[in-house]
């Protein structure tokens, strides 16, 4: 065992806690606000390398590992989780997916300037009547021999508007349910392509959410990643990944929040002191250390089994669901210590805790992880 | 061209200082240490000025007084852009003492950029005290620094203004804050290069100190703040006056 | 043996900090039992000279070459040395300003001097030398000892005060044998910021931060420090978003000032802005914010709006001032 980090890990961590506390944080309300997408912000994070940091160099990529990434996350997402989800995404689950199961040519044509940053990708699997339950996917790709036709509706899709790329999940084959489900590399400009308005949330608001809309879309057979049918397998596996950089997300809103209670108690006081020094004060920030250590180390532990190679699903899945519910408990608190400014937008304190929730429903619901972890009990 | 930026090893600026029992040392428990902000932002010029097409400069080199523990200040700086680092391996302790270790890894830079001061002990010598050394012009206060062919164009805070000068290379730039806008966040790519740029430790020669700190003390604590309300701003201003005499 | 004083001076004149730094020199060498020496280089008229014997100053080493006008820091140190030398000087005595700090550790290498900057005090012993400075920026207090038989001391500026008493200053030409090969740079334009109180030297400073929450509220500040005579000043966001000029920016990476009375408007008082201004005699700060820090190290507050309060401190002013 060793908790050290290396050097290099702490000058990532170091870098994203600098664009973060240096720019991210200067028009962060304003974007929350008025739902601004942070192009700018994307396009310097790129410049950093965040957009595909564990991509290998060879692809563009940034070649660091999951630990980093987790840290990364974390940073950014103590100021603004909808940047840090508009890097998940385009990290865990689109380079990711791409780089481990695609074909060379389909690494070379999108996983390059996707692992750059010059694009940015979205993965598009929930539907309206299968969100968390992948395996009853209703969009269609029917065989039309050299291409796909595409059809069906996809639902909540982070970075619908601003990806170029779209990593899809459709039905090939009906008849063999989730083991007739093919994933497909859409280009977003494709015919018959059409997006929803965008979602009003109530957190993350400057990422783009959308439904996006297939009509008679025609997609390249060479764009399949893998076999036909190996769809479900390939969603499955790249969410495990995903899972550690909505768990760092979540972990991230928790300790922003921990660290903004922490300095407000230091100087806010009350009955004569600050109110650090009152107990009930005192012993929730305690108790929100930590859970933030715990969560933290959760995710951490997931990272290290990925990066050694080894299986790393059920613990991903427990990061997820514990970071995702102590973020909610803690970014609550962190509210409650603030008290009345803690409910007012200058504090901060207060999205963060809108942006809490959304960690435990999307990429899996916090109900879907206790499936796949008692499911791996009881087998 | 080639640039030579000397870099301190200090303490984060948001640290809370705090000295050992006797009060003779700094309390470096939990400190997380940074670049020198103004050699950061000396580096920071340095990269700008070699990314500018034409400018002719070959190498960034930076260089420190420290011991091994130091160099994750120095790999940062490689991480920024910096092609080659050299660390003299020495306590740093005096000014004196520092910039004639630096003395030994500084010859034939055309450039050297030096921070005003170091947070920590503020001795605002060790530039002025290398140049010397070397012999070369050194130009503090510098806000500005673009190249000239052979020509270092400067612009420097003086009293009451700032003048824009020139003077031949091999010169010292003694910076302050904006010769550059913002420090540079490393990116992944020079993260990932640092790995293999080299760094160099060299031995430090026999060196007199000529002066040293004997022991340290916080600012008395300030008498509470007198307060006002709003409707009392005319008093608080009369206050100034009868009670303060400071108007 | 002689205290060495060198004043500085901006286009022929001699300000505070010079004069300060004679105060300083002149006690100095009284506790020392020796002699307190001035040297001034560059174009200073006899009269401006003559006023050093104010602060107790009874000789003035004076070399008017015109060619120290740019400020040259190896071409002053040199001249300083020689300056030393011939006075027999062992300790040398700099105000901590801009010219101060940068010609200060050339010289002392050249004299084989212990240096010590930004001193806030008469030393503590002479033997050992022991001399007080300021280290991390303000945040605490360092007790230096100089080994060396020769020292050089930069003086913090505000930290000593000038003590103004009678004495005639003897002014000596002095010529400091320069060559030409001796000056290095060429001054290709100087900009005076002119009208304006230089925030360096201003007694008073008066200062906003973020909680002005943008630069069309700055009226209020520029008057206040128009009545006051004072200069401006602004926290690190203020001149990051562009708010206020670079120039203005007080704090750790910013300028260090020390004036007599400080007024903050609307700023916080992070730790980093805490130290560029914690030199500070009186404080007082002005912000909604009833916890925020700068209250800890203002010494006079009001927890209010800066928009309400500048008025009234305007109209206060402008009464005593009646």
């Amino acid at each position: 065992m060793n908790f050290e980090f290396s050097e290099e890990q702490l000058m990532i961590q170091q870098a994203a806690r600098d664009y973060a506390q240096r720019e991210l944080i200067k028009d962060v309300i304003e974007r929350d606000n008025h739902a601004i997408f942070p192009t700018q912000h994307v396009k310097a994070l790129a410049e950093l390398g965040f957009m595909g940091m564990m991509v290998s160099p060879d692809y563009d990529g940034g070649g660091m590992d999951a630990i980093s990434y987790v840290l990364a996350v974390e940073e950014l997402s103590k100021v603004d989780a909808s940047a840090s989800v508009i890097v998940s995404v385009n990290n865990s689950l689109v380079c990711y997916g791409l780089e481990k199961y695609g074909n060379e040519a389909q690494k070379q044509k999108y996983l390059r300037p996707l692992a750059s940053g010059n694009k940015i990708g979205a993965f598009l699997l929930s539907e309206p009547e299968a969100g968390s339950d992948a395996t009853s996917q209703r969009t269609t790709a029917e065989d039309k021999g050299d291409y796909y036709l595409v059809n069906g509706t996809k639902n909540w899709i982070t970075n619908a508007n601003s990806a170029s790329t779209y990593i899809l999940i459709a039905q090939t084959n009906p008849s063999k349910k989730h083991k007739g489900i093919t994933a497909l590399i859409v280009e977003k400009d494709s015919p018959g392509i059409t997006l929803g308005p965008h979602e009003d949330k109530m957190g993350m608001r400057s990422s783009d959410t959308h439904s996006v809309m297939f009509n008679d879309v025609k997609v390249p057979k060479v764009n399949r990643i893998g076999e036909e049918g190996f769809g479900f397998t390939f969603a499955m596996k790249v969410l495990e990944g995903g899972r550690i950089g909505i768990a760092s997300q979540a972990v991230g809103l928790a300790s922003g929040a921990l660290e903004r209670a922490t300095a407000y108690a230091k100087e806010r006081k009350a009955f004569g002191t600050v109110i650090a020094n009152h107990q009930a004060i005192a012993f929730k920030l305690a108790d929100m250390a930590v859970k933030v250590e715990n969560a933290r180390n959760l995710c951490l532990k997931a990272a290290w089994l990925k990066d050694q190679g080894k299986p790393y699903g059920i613990a991903s899945a427990m990061a997820k669901v514990y970071a995702a519910d102590i973020a909610m408990e803690v970014t609550t608190e962190a509210v409650q210590i603030h008290g009345g400014y803690g409910y007012v937008k200058e504090y901060h304190v207060e999205r963060l805790m809108r942006e809490a929730k959304l960690t435990q429903i999307y990429e899996g619901t916090s109900e879907v992880q206790k499936i796949i972890i008692s499911r791996d009990l009881i087998k | 061209m080639k640039i030579l930026v000397l870099i301190g090893n200090v303490p984060d600026t948001t640290t809370k200082i705090k000295f050992n029992a006797d009060k003779t040392m700094f309390d470096a428990t939990g400190v997380q240490w940074i670049i020198n902000p103004w050699d950061e932002l000396a580096l920071t010029r340095a990269m700008e000025l070699k990314e500018t097409a034409g400018s002719g400069i070959e190498t960034i080199t930076v260089a420190n007084v420290g011991h091994q523990e130091t160099e994750a200040t120095l790999r940062k700086a490689l991480a920024i852009g910096a092609d080659k680092a050299i660390r003299v391996d020495a306590d740093a302790k005096d000014a004196f003492y520092v910039a004639s270790q630096l003395a030994l890894v500084s010859q034939g830079y055309d450039l050297i950029f030096a921070g005003v001061e170091a947070s920590d002990y503020n001795g605002a010598a060790v530039g002025g005290m290398l140049a010397e050394l070397l012999g070369i012009q050194s130009v503090s206060s510098v806000s500005g620094l673009q190249i000239d062919g052979g020509l270092v164009k400067i612009t420097r805070e003086i009293e009451g203004g700032s003048q824009a000068l020139s003077v031949a290379a091999p010169v010292m730039a003694i910076v302050q804050k904006g010769i550059a806008k913002e420090p540079r966040i490393p990116a992944m790519r020079g993260i990932m290069m640092a790995r293999s740029k080299p760094l160099e430790v060299v031995q430090p020669s026999e060196t007199e100190i000529r002066m040293s700190f004997e022991a340290f003390d916080l600012p008395p604590a300030k008498a509470a703040c007198k307060k006002f309300t709003e409707e009392q701003a005319k008093e608080l201003i009369h206050a100034l006056r009868e009670e303060a005499k400071v108007l | 043996m002689s205290v060495l004083i060198y004043i500085d001076n901006q286009d022929g004149k001699i300000k505070k900090a010079g004069f300060e730094a004679a105060s300083y020199g002149v006690a100095l060498a009284k506790e020392a039992g020796v002699a307190a020496v001035a040297v001034s280089l560059g174009n200073v008229d006899e009269s401006e000279l003559a006023k050093l014997g104010n602060y107790g100053i009874t000789k003035v080493l004076s070399c008017t070459d015109a060619r120290f006008a740019t400020l040259d820091n190896s071409a002053i140190a040199k001249a300083l040395a020689v300056a030393a030398n011939q006075s027999n000087a062992n300790i040398v005595v700099l105000a901590h300003n801009n010219l101060g700090k940068a010609v200060a550790p050339r010289l002392a290498v050249k004299l084989n001097a212990g240096l010590v900057s930004n001193v806030t005090g008469l030393p503590i012993s002479l033997q050992p030398f022991k001399v007080n400075k300021n280290v991390f920026t303000g945040k605490a207090i360092g007790h230096a000892l100089i080994y060396t038989e020769k020292k050089v001391l930069t003086l913090s500026y505000n930290s000593f005060g000038v003590i103004e008493q009678a004495a005639s200053a003897v002014i000596e030409s002095f010529d400091p044998g320069l060559n030409a090969s001796d000056f290095g740079l060429t001054v290709e334009q100087t900009q005076k910021v002119t009208g304006k109180i230089l925030l360096s030297e201003a007694e008073i400073v008066v200062a906003g931060g973020r909680g002005m929450k943008g630069p069309e509220n700055w009226t209020g500040i520029e008057q206040l420090a128009e009545e006051l005579g004072a200069g401006t000043a602004c926290s690190r966001p203020v001149s990051d978003e562009g708010w206020r000029p670079h120039g203005e920016h007080v704090g750790q990476t910013g300028k260090i000032i020390a004036p007599n009375l400080y007024f903050a408007f609307g700023i916080s008082g992070a730790i980093q802005h805490l130290g560029g201004v914690s030199g500070s005699k009186v404080i007082v700060a002005v912000n909604k914010d009833p916890d925020a820090p700068i209250f800890e190290a203002a010494d006079y507050g009001i927890v209010g709006d800066a928009m309400k309060v500048l008025p009234q401190f305007i109209e206060a002013v402008k009464e005593l001032k009646a």
